[in-house]
C-alpha cells in the first residue's frame, strides 16, 4: 500500500483539506469574533461567498503596473499551496515532505512575503510602500524567531522534517518539556504576528496609518484580491496547522495508516475549532500596539524561542 | 511521586524561574517587577520543597516555608510600602534599553551554562541539571543591578541575585545547614530595613532616588 497512488492521494486530499478548510477556519474566526461581541454573524461561509465575488469582478490594473503586480498573486497563492502540501495537516505520509523540511517552508514563506512587498511598492502609492517596509521589518524579526522555536521542536525530535517531527512526537510518551512549553509560547506570539492578527496588526482595518497587510494589497481588486485574500487565509490554516503538527500532533495519521484518515479529519476539526476560541480570546483581550512596541513584542518571542534551545540543552539532556 | 517525575517537576520550575529572571529585565512597571519577584520566590519555595520531599531532607521544608514568609509576603510588601511612601515615579528606568539587555541576558545564560557544565558532571544529584539555572538567575539579578537607574529597582535586582544562589544552594548540595539559611534570611530581612532607610535618606539629600545623583559626591578636581 506503500506503493504506487496512495500517497499522492493523501498529498491531493490534504491540499484539498487546507483549500476548503482555510476560507472556513477563517469564516469561524469571524463568526467567533462576531458573536463574542454580541452581533450575530453572517455565517461560516461568508469568506467563500467573499472570495467568489471577488473572482466574478472586474480586475483593474493601475496604469504603471508591472509584471510583478500581476504575477505576485499566483506566486503567493502558490507558495501557500506549496506550504500546504509539506505540513502534515492530516497525515505524515506525505510524498512532498520529503523534498522540504522546516527551513524550506519558513523560506515558502519568506518568498511569498519578498513578492507581497514588492507588489506593494510597485504601483508607486505611498500606502503601498508604507505597508511593504513595515511588512519587512516585522518579517526580519519573526524569521530568526520562528527558526528558534522550531528548530527546538527539531532538537527535541531529532529531525528538521515536519512528517518526522510529528511521527517521533506522537510516539513518544508524554513527558514535561520546558523547553517545548518555551517553544509553544514564543511560536503562540510569532504566528499571530505572522498573519497579521491583533497585537501586531488588525486584519479588519482599513485605517490609514495602522494597517500593515492591507496597505500592501489596497492596489489589487477582482481575481488578484480574491487569491491574496485566499493565500491570507490559508497562511493562518497553515500557521494553525504548523502549530499542531509542531507541538499537538496527536491524531495526525501515520504511514500507512488509512484508517486513522477521519479520526484525524476529526481531531483537526476540533484542534482548529479551539484555536480559533483562543485567537478570538487573544483579540478581544489585548488591543493592537503601537508599530514601534512590535520589535520589543517580537524580541520577546526570539527570547522565548531561544530560552526553549536553552533549556533543551541545560534541563533535558 | 517517583524520582524522575519529581526532577522533571523541578526542571520544569526551574525553566519557570528563569523565565521570572527574565521577566524582572524587560518588565517596565514597578509594580510588575514586585509581582515577578513575588512569582519567583514562590516558584523557588515549591521548588525546594519538592526537592526535599524527594531527598527526605525534612529541614528543606522549613526553608520553603522562610522563602515563602519571606521573600513572597514580606519582602514584596515592604518594597511596596517603600513605593508607596516615596511616591516613585512607576516606570523603571533603564540604562541600556530593553532588547539589548535581553540579548545579554541569553548571553550569560549560555554562559553560566558553559561555566557549570563541568560541575555538572561530578554532581550525581537529581537536581544538578538546575545548576546552571541557578548562576544564570544570580547573573541576570547582577546585570539587573547594574543596568538600571534607580535604587529601588537595583534592590530588586539584588533580592533576585539572593534567590538565584538559594537556588543554587538547594541544587547542588540539597541546600545548606539550616542554621545558615535561618541567618541568610535574618539578613535579608534587616537589609530591606536598611534599604528603606537608606532611601529616604537618600531622597532627603538628593530630592531624587536616581542614583547618577551621587556623583555629586565627588570632589571638583
Amino acid at each position: 500500500m506503500r506503493e504506487g497512488l496512495y500517497p499522492v492521494l493523501i498529498e491531493c486530499l490534504q491540499v484539498m483539506t487546507v483549500l476548503i478548510g482555510a476560507p472556513l477556519f477563517a469564516g469561524w474566526i469571524k463568526a467567533l469574533k462576531c458573536w463574542s461581541q454580541g452581533r450575530s454573524s453572517a455565517g461560516l461561509l461568508q469568506p467563500f461567498r467573499d472570495l467568489s465575488r471577488l473572482f466574478i469582478k472586474e480586475t483593474v490594473l493601475a496604469e504603471n503596473a508591472s509584471w510583478i503586480f500581476t504575477a505576485t498573486p499566483y506566486i503567493v497563492f502558490g507558495s501557500a499551496v506549496v506550504a500546504g502540501a509539506i505540513i502534515p495537516v492530516l497525515s505524515v505520509d506525505l510524498p512532498l515532505s520529503a523534498m522540504a523540511d522546516i527551513i524550506a517552508l519558513v523560506a515558502i514563506f519568506a518568498i511569498a512575503r519578498f513578492f507581497l512587498a514588492l507588489a506593494g511598492m510597485d504601483t508607486g502609492t505611498a500606502f503601498g510602500g508604507m505597508g511593504s517596509s513595515r511588512e519587512m521589518m516585522i518579517g526580519s524579526l519573526t524569521e530568526p524567531a520562528v527558526l528558534m522555536s522550531v528548530f527546538t521542536v527539531s532538537l527535541v525530535s531529532s529531525s528538521t522534517s515536519l512528517s518526522h517531527m510529528a511521527h517521533v512526537l506522537t510516539s513518544h510518551t508524554i513527558e514535561l518539556r520546558p523547553s517545548l512549553a518555551f517553544a509553544l509560547m514564543s511560536f503562540v506570539m510569532i504566528a499571530l504576528a505572522e498573519t497579521g492578527r491583533i497585537p501586531v496588526d488588525n486584519p479588519s482595518t482599513h485605517l490609514e496609518l495602522t494597517m500593515i497587510h492591507e496597505a500592501m494589497t489596497l492596489e489589487y481588486s477582482g481575481r488578484h484580491l480574491a487569491l491574496i485574500e485566499w493565500a491570507n487565509m490559508m497562511k493562518l490554516f497553515l500557521f494553525a496547522a504548523l502549530g499542531i503538527a509542531c507541538f499537538f500532533p496527536w491524531g495526525i495519521a501515520g504511514a500507512n495508516e488509512i484508517w486513522m484518515l477521519p479520526a484525524a479529519v476529526l481531531l483537526l476539526v476540533l484542534k482548529l475549532a479551539l484555536i480559533g476560541v483562543f485567537i478570538v480570546f487573544i483579540e478581544t483581550m489585548f488591543a493592537k500596539m503601537r508599530i514601534f512596541r512590535v520589535p520589543e513584542f517580537l524580541g520577546m518571542s526570539f527570547l522565548l524561542a531561544t530560552l526553549g534551545m536553552i533549556s533543551f540543552f541545560i534541563l533535558e539532556s | 511521586m517517583s524520582t524522575s517525575f519529581a526532577a522533571e517537576i523541578n526542571s520544569v520550575l526551574a525553566a519557570l524561574i528563569l523565565l521570572t529572571s527574565f521577566g524582572l529585565l524587560v518588565q517596565r512597571r514597578i509594580y510588575g517587577l514586585l509581582h515577578i519577584f513575588a512569582w519567583q520566590g514562590l516558584l523557588l519555595s515549591i521548588s525546594t520543597a519538592i526537592v526535599g520531599y524527594t531527598a527526605g531532607l525534612h529541614h528543606l521544608y522549613i526553608s520553603a516555608l522562610l522563602t515563602l514568609t519571606i521573600k513572597v509576603i514580606v519582602l514584596p510588601y515592604i518594597l511596596y510600602l517603600l513605593i508607596h511612601r516615596l511616591r516613585i515615579h512607576k516606570e523603571v528606568e533603564a540604562m541600556i534599553n530593553i532588547p539589548a539587555t535581553m540579548l545579554i541576558g541569553i548571553i550569560l545564560v549560555i554562559l553560566s551554562y558553559h561555566l557549570m557544565s563541568p560541575i555538572t558532571e561530578l554532581s550525581n544529584l537529581v537536581t544538578r541539571s538546575t545548576l546552571a539555572v541557578a548562576l544564570a538567575t544570580v547573573m541576570l539579578g547582577l546585570l539587573m543591578m547594574i543596568t538600571r537607574k534607580k535604587a529601588v529597582t537595583q534592590i530588586i535586582g539584588f533580592l533576585a541575585m539572593e534567590n538565584g544562589l538559594f537556588f543554587a544552594a538547594t541544587s547542588a548540595t540539597y541546600g545548606m545547614p539550616l542554621v545558615i539559611e535561618l541567618g541568610v534570611a535574618l539578613d535579608i530581612l534587616i537589609a530591606a530595613f536598611i534599604f528603606g532607610i537608606f532611601f529616604f535618606q537618600i531622597r532627603t539629600t538628593f530630592e531624587t532616588l536616581d542614583l547618577k545623583a551621587m556623583e555629586k559626591l565627588k570632589e571638583e578636581e
